[in-house]
């Protein structure tokens, strides 16, 4: 892929004010193009996280090939490796932190709301897209004298004498970054932690759940953390799975499968049986 | 083909990212389309420095990479907590502006 | 000598601040150190004009300038004094009446435990009065004025357990408000007219203004003169005012604060000789009052109050003389002196009867006294023989010159102020011969009261009656020892200016007509109340004889005009606060209200709709950005 950008740049690069670039690049940009429109809206569509997040992954490796095209070259590869690698995997993380299968419901429930955004998106975008072609840039100088003595020596060049100051800052940033980060998910311990004598002493004392907790699943059936146990009546006991999974609405319950499986195979039986209690009757 | 094009496709972009901002309620879709819009404008940066011919566009898509990094460590971060605290990532229920 | 006009003050200022400072250890000495310090004042005075007569001419006025008060460009008030030969009259009359009165209280006020307290009010009278006509400008005059005021009002309210004297006090306070809004008010038309309101260059530069601001300054000036010295229509608080203790009446309401409007105008000269509309003013308001008070003084019972009467008419007299202008200033001050003697004599007088009498007031309950109280018959006598004008005693010379100088007015206007005058002095003969009738002549009409005490009337002690002997001795001299070669006028001439009226009727005519309405007075008073017993419980009179009593509805009148005028302007203006300018307050504050909870709904904290609201603003960014491009 890089090279076939690479092709493109080095086409762009041969005159230094072009007004049209190769027909390569064109066919690349309205197919990637076409690509990277249907990925975004797919992420603002897609019910589930997951999805918008895998969504949203390939438009920005599109717009790294777009870059490549562009003749950053160095942006690309750290379109790839930042975003695609780095950011979206940590999106990906939290996705899955806060519950990979639960959709959401694309419902409205301001009213309103849809209305408003869609007026205002399709204005600012009929606006903006009628100011770029108020700007009349028909010829482009292109990168063929900047990235002479390669891209990314250029940017070096750049970012180490123009930027220097910039480049510093943004290192305080990224400190300042991940120390906020820390401060807000780690949570200090106030008091000491119950070794496990005084956890036991305080079961005891309060006396609900002596025993451990009954284990999950049916056995002989299914044996998954997400299935509760059943009574001997045949009805789910909460007692059996985790909280957190009931909190999520992420319990399957088989009651009812194992009750008509009861149901199925007592009427099996009864088939079988009925015959040879027919044939005794009989 | 021009490089406008490129805008066009910049500013499409934006604008499907912004939508998305408003309609969706799930915070980590939302930080998703402000990352979408991010890349929107870089796409735009780098199709600038093309255009005039100087790096410099370059340089500022690399600067919004750097903070953008930064802001989706603080962003998510504060969606964990945010729903470690209210068991829920929806924009909707952190709404305690209202009177 | 000049440094010696500041103790004139000071002696008394001094007294008033020790006697109302020092507390109950002053209770055994406090009347003698406050007459002390008001005789060392006379001394000083008496120095001062012993000194000021060894001078002539220009050299008579003294300057002393004590201090800068407030020193600011532009404006520059001064605490400067001014002796000149109308001061030196004022401050002998001041101190010399202010110090027998002192005596006299001494006796007077002996059973009053609160005594030390009175000789304090009574200097700081005397400092404040002295300071009023010692003022070398109008900013220090207003603070005697004041001062005086202040002193009226707590020697009015002495007895202060009583609600009517309370009450008095309070009435005085605030009728003469009205009177010093006027004189600050002329004060601050001198300073924007005049850019001072010093004397000299004030009075200097008449000529310089316009008449128009010569006249609002003259009306504002008579406004106050109106409100201290009782003329209509300020004139309804001196009846009450003699709640308070006689010798206060004697000093205060009768010789010296109530003549302070005529030192005012008489000062003024300058101001009002350029106002021909002023001056018209304040003649018809000397002769309205000077009517208005002798019919006053007819009706009542009260002798006290119907001297107060005959004090408000005398006055009026002053303030017409004053009003006719060069003509009059000399004589307005001369009656005012004389005027000052018989007055303050006969309050005194009218004080040791009741003081035999058991404070009681009211003459019909009086009668035959002479016997009992020969000094004060004698002194009272002389001093109504001076008042009505009896031939070569004090008030015959000073109210004959008022008289012709009223006739010399000229033209329509001086015959109609010549017949007022001469019909003022003809009920002036009737009302002081009916409460001479009352008091001492007739059968004895005193019953014993609801406890059974008779009244014992006896002789006032000596510190009483030897004020009154002195008073009385001025009473009858005065005026013939000021007429004789005209001394009193070339002493004042060269303040007040002097301009001989040539009147229509010779002298000798002036003083005949004025002899047959005195006879025509005195004859008819002896008719009512002389022949005849006089009964102890007024007859229901006629309706001008009821109006009098109640001081012809001067109270009514206010009470209906100002008080219920008042009270219903208070009450549209409560109405329009309410309605209109609240209406409008809460109109918008209801509006802002109501657009509030309107707008309040656009914040309804959902994050997406504040994102909404600003994309949309993007947008219209964009869109102007375009149009400015495109225009």
């Amino acid at each position: 892929m890089s090279t076939l950008a690479a092709s493109a740049g080095s086409l762009a690069s041969v005159t230094s004010a072009a007004s049209a670039t190769s027909t390569g690049e064109a066919i690349q940009f309205w197919i990637l193009g076409t690509v990277a429109v249907v990925g975004a809206l797919c992420t603002i569509l897609m019910k589930k996280a997951v999805h918008s997040a895998l969504s949203l992954a390939g438009t920005m490796i599109v717009l790294a090939v777009f870059y490549l095209a562009n003749g950053a070259y160095f942006l690309g590869v750290v379109q790839i490796i930042v975003y695609t690698g780095a950011i979206m995997m940590l999106f990906l993380f939290v996705v899955m932190l806060v519950g990979v299968t639960a959709a959401d419901s694309l419902k409205e429930t301001l009213k309103g709301q849809r209305w408003l955004a869609a007026l205002c998106g399709v204005g600012f975008g009929v606006l903006l897209i009628a100011g770029i072609g108020n700007a009349s840039l028909n010829s482009f100088t292109g990168l063929g004298q900047a990235n002479a003595g390669g891209n990314v020596e250029g940017l070096a060049a750049l970012l180490f004498t123009k930027y220097v100051f910039a480049f510093e800052i943004t290192g305080a940033l990224l400190i300042t970054a991940s120390v906020g980060a820390m401060l807000l998910t780690h949570r200090e311990r106030t008091e000491r932690a119950m070794t496990q004598r005084e956890m036991a002493e305080e079961r005891v004392r309060k006396g609900t759940q002596l025993p451990p907790l009954p284990a999950p699943g049916v056995y002989a059936r299914h044996n998954a953390v997400d299935i509760a146990g059943l009574l001997p009546d045949g009805t789910a006991s909460e007692l059996t799975v985790n909280k957190t999974l009931k909190a999520r609405g992420q319990i399957r319950d088989v009651s009812n499968e194992a009750i008509a499986d009861l149901k199925a195979l007592e009427r099996r039986s009864a088939e079988r049986l009925g015959r040879d209690e027919e044939e005794v009757n009989s | 083909m021009n490089p406008v094009y490129y805008l066009y496709l910049a500013s499409l972009l934006f604008t499907i990212g912004a939508a998305g901002v408003l309609i969706r309620r799930n915070a980590i879709v939302v930080f998703m389309c402000v990352e979408l819009m991010l890349n929107a404008c870089n796409l735009a940066f780098v199709t600038f420095s093309r255009l005039h011919g100087n790096l410099d566009g370059q340089i500022i898509a690399f600067f919004t990479m750097v903070v953008a990094a930064a802001e989706v460590v603080v962003g998510l971060a504060i969606i964990v907590s945010v729903f470690r605290s209210r068991h829920s990532a929806s924009v909707d229920d952190a709404s305690l502006m209202k009177l | 000598m000049e440094n010696l006009i500041a103790l004139l003050i000071a002696a008394p200022l001094l007294g008033a601040a020790v006697l109302l400072c020092g507390g109950r250890r002053l209770d055994r000495v406090g009347h003698w150190l406050g007459t002390l310090l008001a005789a060392v004042s006379f001394v000083v005075g008496v120095v001062l004009f012993s000194d000021m007569l060894g001078k002539s001419g220009d050299g008579r006025t003294l300057h002393q300038h004590l201090f800068s008060w407030i020193p600011v460009e532009g404006f520059q008030a001064d605490i400067a004094f001014q002796l000149d030969q109308l001061s030196m009259t004022f401050v002998l009359l001041i101190t010399g009446v202010g110090t027998l009165i002192h005596i006299y209280s001494i006796g007077y006020m002996e059973h009053d435990e609160r005594r030390r307290r009175f000789f304090g009010y009574l200097n700081l009278f005397l400092a404040a009065m002295l300071l009023l006509v010692l003022a070398d400008n109008y900013l220090l005059l207003y603070m005697g004025w004041e001062g005086v005021g202040l002193a009226s009002y707590l020697l009015i309210g002495f007895w202060q357990h009583k609600p009517s004297a309370a009450t008095a006090a309070k009435k005085a306070f605030l009728v003469n408000r009205v009177g010093d809004m006027g004189l600050s008010i002329a004060i601050m038309l001198m300073f924007t007219t005049f850019g001072t309101f010093a004397f000299g260059p004030v009075l200097g530069s008449t000529g310089d203004a316009t008449e128009g601001k010569l006249t609002a300054i003259g009306l504002m000036l008579l406004l106050a003169a109106c409100g201290k010295s009782a003329q209509v229509p300020l004139q309804s608080w001196l009846g009450d005012a003699m709640e308070g203790p006689t010798p206060v009446s004697a000093l205060i309401h009768a010789a010296t604060m109530v003549t302070a409007g005529v030192y005012l105008i008489t000062r003024s000269g300058a101001i009002f000789n350029a106002a021909p509309d002023a001056q018209l003013v304040v003649v018809v308001v000397g002769a309205v009052t000077l009517l208005f008070g002798a019919i006053v003084g007819c009706a009542k019972d009260d002798i006290k109050k119907a001297l107060a009467g005959s004090t408000m008419s005398q006055i009026g007299y002053m303030i017409l003389a004053a009003g006719l202008g060069p003509i009059g200033y000399v004589f307005a001050i001369m009656h005012l002196v004389t005027h000052g003697f018989f007055k303050a004599g006969l309050f005194l007088g009218a004080g040791s009867v009741m003081h035999g009498m058991n404070d009681e007031v009211d003459m019909r309950k009086y009668g035959g006294l002479r016997k009992y109280m020969p000094v004060t018959f004698v002194t009272f006598g002389l001093g109504y023989l001076a008042i009505i004008g009896f031939p070569g005693l004090s008030g015959f010379f000073s109210k004959d010159k008022i008289i012709e100088a009223a006739f010399a007015k000229g033209g329509t206007e001086g015959w109609i102020l010549g017949a007022v005058t001469l019909l003022g002095a003809a009920i002036t003969a009737f009302y002081m011969t009916r409460v001479m009738l009352l008091t001492f002549f007739g059968e004895k009409r005193w019953q014993p009261d609801e406890k059974g005490n008779a009244p014992h009337p006896h002789e006032s002690p000596r510190s009483m009656t030897i004020p009154m002997i002195l008073l009385a001795v001025g009473s009858v001299f005065a005026g013939g020892f000021f007429s004789i070669g005209d001394r009193f006028v070339h002493w004042l001439e060269p303040v007040t200016g002097y301009h001989h009226g040539e009147a229509p009727v010779s002298a000798a005519t002036v003083t005949g007509a004025t002899m047959v309405v005195l006879v025509l007075g005195v004859a008819l008073a002896w008719l009512m109340y002389g022949r005849k017993p006089v009964p102890v419980t007024a007859p229901r009179g006629s309706l001008l004889t009821r109006a009098a009593r109640r001081d012809l509805l001067q109270d009514d009148f206010n009470h209906v005009v100002l008080v219920r005028g008042g009270e219903h302007l208070t009450r549209s203006l409560v109405y329009v606060d309410h309605t209109l300018v609240d209406g409008v307050v809460n109109g918008t504050a209801a509006s802002f209200g109501g657009l509030s909870g309107r707008l309040r709904k656009l914040q309804n904290g959902y994050a997406r709709t504040y994102a909404v609201s600003m994309f949309g603003g993007t947008a219209v960014l964009i869109a102007a950005t375009l149009l400015m491009r495109a225009v």
